[in-house]
């Protein structure tokens, strides 16, 4: 079990604009570094788990985002490089996410096996 | 202005860049009124009046292995920039940025258009527009 477990939990916060979310670029930063890390994804940052996403054409003032955002493919890519993302199953069905949205590499949780988890890490990162 | 029949709106602004999902909405609202032949007066207050900073720039990423121009990364700058070019005459962009909030970030290195105020230049806006939008720092 890793020794670091970063939560994200604020979502589409700043993501058009960096072309990513800062917390899973900053946990995929710390991997390469070799840090042992997992994230996991709860409440409104469920859904950056979920496949197909298309953040393109935008453009303001003539000045398009040639590079939008993949917050799927960067959960995977995470999943990839050896990061246990983990998301919590309630916050998935509250939001009427089903199984079959999901992006590969992710594992379900629930709210009760939260305490667990934190308890299986020597830290928890909390964003 | 209202008094001579064109409309204009006044967004005010507080969250810096990269930080909040509000901003890119506001900055999308700002695109659209100017499309529609609608001004816009721009209040920055707080971390908002690093959204003008000139010197923003772009970088690779490392995660993703690709170089600055491979990522072409966006800058709140370089689209207030194509804001202003919209909002040239008319319909008409005014930005000003909260001067106490600049000296206290060292933010007075900014693109060209926006101007220092205050408050009361957010006041004037609200008086003199259609309608004011204020989104706040959450």
């Amino acid at each position: 079990m890793p020794g670091i477990l970063s939560i994200v939990e604020r979502a589409y916060h700043g993501t058009i604009e960096e072309q990513d979310d800062t917390i899973l670029w900053l946990s995929h930063m710390i991997k390469n570094a070799g840090g042992d890390v997992s994230v996991l994804l709860r409440s409104n940052a469920v859904n950056y788990a979920v496949k197909g996403q298309d953040a393109s054409g935008l453009s303001i003032g003539g000045v398009a985002l040639g590079i939008p955002p993949t917050l799927d493919n960067d959960v995977v890519a995470l999943s990839t490089a050896g990061v246990t993302v983990y998301v919590v199953e309630e916050d998935l069905s509250d939001r009427g996410i089903g199984n079959d949205e999901l992006c590969d590499g992710v594992t379900k949780v629930k709210r009760s096996g939260l305490a667990k988890l934190f308890d299986d890490h020597d830290a928890v990162w909390h964003w | 202005m209202t008094t001579s029949g064109e409309k204009s709106i006044t967004i005010a602004l507080m969250d810096p860049p990269y930080e909040s999902g509000t901003t890119t909405t506001a900055l999308r609202i700002m695109d659209a009124a100017l499309r529609k032949g609608i001004s816009v007066n721009v209040f920055a207050y707080e971390g908002a009046v690093n959204l003008t900073m000139r010197g923003q720039a772009p970088h690779p990423n490392p995660v993703k292995g690709t170089s600055i121009e491979e990522q072409d990364h966006p800058s709140t700058a370089k689209f207030i920039a194509g804001l202003f070019t919209l909002g040239a005459d008319s319909p008409k962009l005014e930005w000003v940025n909260c001067g106490l909030c600049v000296d206290e970030r060292g933010a007075g290195e900014c693109i060209d258009g926006p101007r220092r105020g205050g408050p009361g230049d957010l006041f004037k806006f609200s008086q003199e527009s259609t309608n004011t939008l204020i989104i706040g720092t959450r």
